[in-house]
């Protein structure tokens, strides 16, 4: 998507989740904030190309390998 | 002793250098261990634990016993492998662990305390007092025991560091990596070749046989000047590949200049390459592992194979009489080797029963080695045959206990090595890296004819996976010896045996850990810390595995190996940060006006990257305090002038970006109307300030977000992640605008003067209140006016396009100065700003929230935004919280401290009484005393109340009463005025 980049151009932002709906505090929240699967495997996760085109990507990775196995942008159809 | 002839080395030219403050001479191609061979040193260090005398031990990068410290002074470098180290002139070297010599060592008396000393001394002996440990025990037990040491002093030495891409990396130039660059190399492929060695070529370096109808060594030069000669071949000698990570890259560290006799200026010490790969071959070759038996670690027990590269390869004999040990072929390929040198060979001795020899030396088959005497050196060796016990004179012994295949680098990325009967050792993994391919001796094949094969075989393969077309490469003849051997790793005898010479770790050791219920390999390691040292157990690690799998009755396999990590041999820190000391560590930014504030005498300070004026020192000021004072006092009185460029300046458009600034921000700013300036604060999702400041509306649909200079890139990326992950459905814009506009802060009672005269047009007062923005024109060009005020004076800031920044700057600070002010900088901005009760990351620390702060009202009810559910907590809204406070000292006016804890007025200054801290403090000139902002449990609830405020650090124990945060014109008359 990217091109072939250097790994340090690129920003970890963690497991892709989607934002609980509400302004209450619920366990919905307490999930989405604190909560963590830690697969040996496959993982779905948010890249951003911080010193390149500034996307966030979502990313499919194998953690064990760190194999790549997908990227799309997380704005979807809009770049 | 140097042999009459023979050897690599060039004997024309003689090289003089110093071991242990005493000079000494060998030859051009001569390392320090084969040098100081040849000039009869056998004790060249002490032990580790015990100062045992340790001699020569191999001929390579595995070496456990030669660790020597090179050079004197700042760079001076411990440990290094004196079988690696090229003599040159100038070199000197001194032995480690031992004073006054490694001769005469005082500290030898520890290997009488031996029997208490053995594995897990500390952690049983250490115990109690508790606090002996850290003042008395460790520093004792670290002078006594220990490598060498740094200097301590900052190392001048230049190292450097580099990137490299290649098709195919070959790691090791023996036989196998030779072949496979070969075939690689006419293929086309763009090919790195890395060895360890000065002198490419492994093994046929160190063996007498022939390859491709000439001598080994003649192979290998021949080969190596053949691949130098082409175009898409690099040949890196002295370079050892370190590391395997992800996706085809390596870490390898070249020793670029060390070894020269003189090193010219820029030249640096090392190089640290990162290299890039498509696909690489391991060609890293085998260790031959010892046999333990008794006192087998006296000066003169050696590696085979070492005993056959010093002869060979740098034409020295190990000894006078040789007695030779193994278990396998390279026993005799040894004796006859040494025969051929014309070296006296006082026995050899084979653990298989079935072996024959061919030699005219006196042969043991069927026989161990159990022990040897002599204190200094070998003097005997004890040989245990079929019938009975013989005592053999020899000043040298050679051991063979098999080979040991370099598998570290296939174990980087987590693989685990298999165990291999046929050998008794482990060898690589199928796929364990990807990308990466064994071959030849890392592989377990170890005949040279087996391995130039296999280098082919690699390449081939490598080749065939990047689609490169194989071209026909002649074959070379070689031996082609079977490897049969009887593994034997432990012969009970007289005396400690030992595993690991480099760490002291004895067989006994191992036995201690299975029977202390240390029974896996990774506890049993950091029981006895058998491979921990800076040769990581290279010739010792399988063999303790071994003594550990017998000791707790399982096999080898079962038992596996500790992790292989990353680096395979020592890197020096230097190397792997180079260009990265001093002002090389991090990007400097610098403001438009910084080289007109450094020229006004301003010292400059960082913040984050950047760099900004702390003040401006007047002629007779002696302490930065009084230029701040006087600063302040320019502020407050008349007008002063700073840049605020650094701030984070986000530019923000598009028909949703109200709605978006709405999302990120606390406060509501899409009612906000163009001209208008809101401050606002944005929470992390967890309901934590994340940072705050103005944002300006230049337009509809066109908004400037400024955030704090440190938070600038946190906030940008926060914002596109709202943008794209949360909100793709807005339509919505933003570029980072830092760089582009220089922005400077206008403050003062006099500020609308000083721009009233600078402006095109003057200010229209009722067009510009507090809180105003909009575009203006200074001097024909067009630029940005905000009424906005960090230090609660009525006060603007002006942004022009950057490149009109340091005019601007000067023209202003001129302007100032007219009219009774001038240039203030961050000391007097952080005055003012506590002054007013302004917060800055001394505040917003991550950990406080907006009712911390004292901004619920800042919070909208009427909209989701960042934070908000979380920001709801229970335990976020205690009034018990600790939380923002002003503080002003109680009595005569004495020196407050940020970093102070706050504590009730009697109660003893210990942790469990613990209220709160401080976070900033300043000595405010317009109010006479230290002013501190501080977070204090119930906080607001607590104004008048006097609290003692203690700073252990610094030995402070006041007392302070507590006011709001707003120190100074509290209604903001000034400021509107």
């Amino acid at each position: 998507m990217c091109g072939e980049r250097d790994r340090r151009e690129f920003y970890y932002g963690g497991t892709a989740l989607s934002r609980p709906v509400g302004t209450d505090w619920s366990a919905e929240w307490d999930d989405y904030l604190h909560l963590r699967e830690n697969p040996a495997g496959r993982s779905r996760e948010l890249w951003y190309h911080e010193t390149g085109c500034t996307a966030w990507l979502v990313v499919e990775r194998d953690t064990v390998t760190h194999e790549i196995h997908g990227v799309r942008l997380a704005a979807g159809g809009r770049s | 002793m140097r042999l009459g002839q023979g050897g690599l080395i060039d004997r024309d030219a003689p090289v003089s250098f110093r071991f242990d403050g005493h000079v000494y001479s060998g030859f051009r191609g001569d390392t320090l261990a084969s040098a100081l061979m040849a000039n009869g040193i056998r004790v060249v260090g002490r032990s580790f634990k015990y100062h045992r005398p340790r001699g020569i031990f191999s001929a390579g990068s595995e070496e456990p016993n030669a660790l020597v410290t090179l050079g004197r002074g700042a760079g001076q470098e411990p440990n290094a492998r004196a079988t690696m180290v090229e003599i040159h002139e100038g070199l000197e070297a001194r032995a480690q662990n031992c004073w006054p010599s490694a001769q005469w060592d005082v500290m030898e008396v520890n290997d009488l305390f031996a029997p208490f000393l053995g594995a897990g001394f500390y952690y049983k002996t250490f115990m109690w007092p508790k606090k002996f440990w850290e003042k008395v025990y460790e520093p004792a037990i670290r002078r006594a025991a220990g490598m060498g040491s740094l200097s301590g002093e900052h190392n001048g030495d230049l190292y450097e560091k580099a990137y490299a891409h290649c098709d195919l990396l070959v790691i090791g130039a023996g036989p196998a990596g030779l072949m496979a660059a070969l075939v690689a190399a006419e293929a086309g492929a763009d090919v790195i070749l890395a060895d360890e060695d000065a002198l490419p070529g492994g093994r046929l370096n160190g063996e007498r046989m022939e390859v491709g109808g000439q001598s080994a060594q003649g192979w290998a030069a021949e080969t190596v000047a053949r691949l130098e000669a082409m175009p898409n071949v690099r040949v890196m000698r002295r370079t050892t590949v370190t590391g395997v990570y992800d996706q085809g890259s390596f870490g390898a560290v070249e020793r670029v200049g060390g070894h020269l006799d003189r090193r010219p200026e820029g030249l640096p010490l090392e190089c640290f390459w990162r290299i890039a790969a498509k696909r690489a071959v391991l060609a890293a070759g085998a260790i031959e592992r010892p046999v333990a038996f008794g006192r087998n670690d006296r000066p003169g027990v050696m590696l085979a194979s070492a005993v056959r590269t010093y002869v060979n390869r740098y034409g020295v004999a190990p000894g006078r009489r040789v007695a030779v040990f193994g278990n396998n072929d390279d026993a005799h390929r040894t004796a006859a080797d040494l025969l051929a040198a014309g070296v006296h060979v006082a026995a050899l001795i084979d653990a298989r029963p079935e072996a024959r020899c061919d030699l005219s030396v006196p042969f043991y088959p069927g026989a161990v080695v159990s022990s040897v005497s002599g204190r200094m050196g070998v003097e005997a060796v004890r040989v245990e045959t079929g019938a009975g016990t013989q005592r053999i004179g020899a000043d040298c012994l050679a051991v063979s206990g098999g080979w040991n295949p370099n598998v570290h680098l296939t174990c980087h990325l987590n693989g685990r090595p298999v165990w291999d009967d046929g050998i008794a050792s482990f060898v690589p993994a199928a796929g364990a890296v990807p990308g990466l391919i064994p071959a030849g001796a890392a592989k377990g094949i170890f005949a040279t004819s087996g391995c130039l094969a296999d280098g082919a075989r690699a390449a081939g393969e490598a080749l065939q996976a990047l689609g490169i077309a194989t071209g026909t490469v002649e074959m070379p003849e070689a031996e082609d010896a079977a490897y049969s051997l009887r593994p034997v790793w432990h012969v009970p005898g007289k005396g400690r045996a030992w595993l690991d010479l480099q760490n002291d770790v004895t067989v006994k050791d191992v036995k201690a850990a299975a029977q202390e219920n240390f029974r896996s390999v990774e506890h049993m390691k950091r029981f006895t810390t058998q491979g921990m040292a800076p040769d990581q157990g290279k010739t010792s690690n399988i063999a303790a595995l071994a003594v550990l799998a017998d000791a707790t009755g399982r096999g080898i396999p079962q038992t596996g190996t500790t992790t292989y990590r990353p680096p395979y041999s020592p890197v020096a820190i230097a190397a792997m940060g180079a260009g990265a000391q001093g002002a090389g560590f991090a990007p400097q930014r610098k403001t438009t006006s910084h080289a007109a504030s450094v020229a006004m005498g301003a010292p400059m300070i960082e913040a984050g990257l950047w760099y900004r004026p702390s003040y401006f020192p007047a002629p007779g000021e002696e302490t930065w305090r009084q230029s701040c004072d006087r600063e302040v006092g320019w502020v407050r009185n008349a007008v002063g002038v700073s840049d605020v460029s650094t701030l984070g300046k986000i530019d923000i458009q598009g028909p949703d970006a109200g709605a978006f600034l709405d999302f990120v921000y606390t406060g509501t700013f899409s009612t906000l109307k163009p001209g208008r300036v809101r401050y606002g604060m944005m929470l992390r999702e967890d309901g934590h300030v994340m940072d705050d400041g103005t944002t300006a509306c230049l337009a509809p649909d066109h908004y400037l977000m400024t955030t704090t200079t440190a938070a600038a890139g946190l906030v940008m990326r926060h914002l596109e992640f709202v943008a794209q992950v949360l909100k793709p459905e807005y339509d919505v814009q933003m570029v980072s605008v830092t760089e582009q506009w220089a922005q400077f802060a206008v403050a003062g009672p006099k500020s609308r003067e000083l721009l009233d005269g600078l402006l095109d047009a003057p200010l229209e007062p009722a067009a510009w209140p507090f809180m105003a923005c909009g575009d203006v024109s200074v001097m024909g060009v067009a630029a940005r006016l905000f009424r906005i005020s960090f230090s609660g004076e009525h006060a603007y800031e002006i942004a022009v396009p950057a490149r009109y920044g340091e005019s601007l700057f000067r023209e202003l600070v001129a302007r100032a100065e007219g009219l009774g002010g001038g240039a203030y900088g961050m000391e007097a901005l952080n005055v003012m700003r506590l002054e007013k009760g302004l917060l800055t990351h001394a505040e917003l620390h991550g950990r406080t929230t907006g009712f911390d702060l004292g901004m619920t009202g800042m919070m909208s009810s009427k909209k989701d935004y960042i934070g908000r559910a979380a920001a709801t907590r229970e335990g976020l809204l205690d009034s018990e919280r600790e939380r923002l406070v002003g503080l002003k000292p109680v009595g005569a006016v004495k020196q407050l401290t940020a970093g102070a804890h706050l504590f009730a007025e009697d109660a003893e200054p210990v942790r469990e009484n613990d209220e709160g801290y401080v976070t900033s403090v300043g000595y405010s000139p317009t109010l006479g005393h230290f002013i501190a902002l501080g977070f204090l449990k119930g906080g607001p609830d607590r104004y008048g109340e006097r609290v003692r405020f203690v700073d252990h650090l610094r030995g402070i124990d006041t007392i302070c009463e507590v006011c709001p945060p707003c120190f100074f014109d509290p209604e903001g008359e000034r400021v509107r005025g």
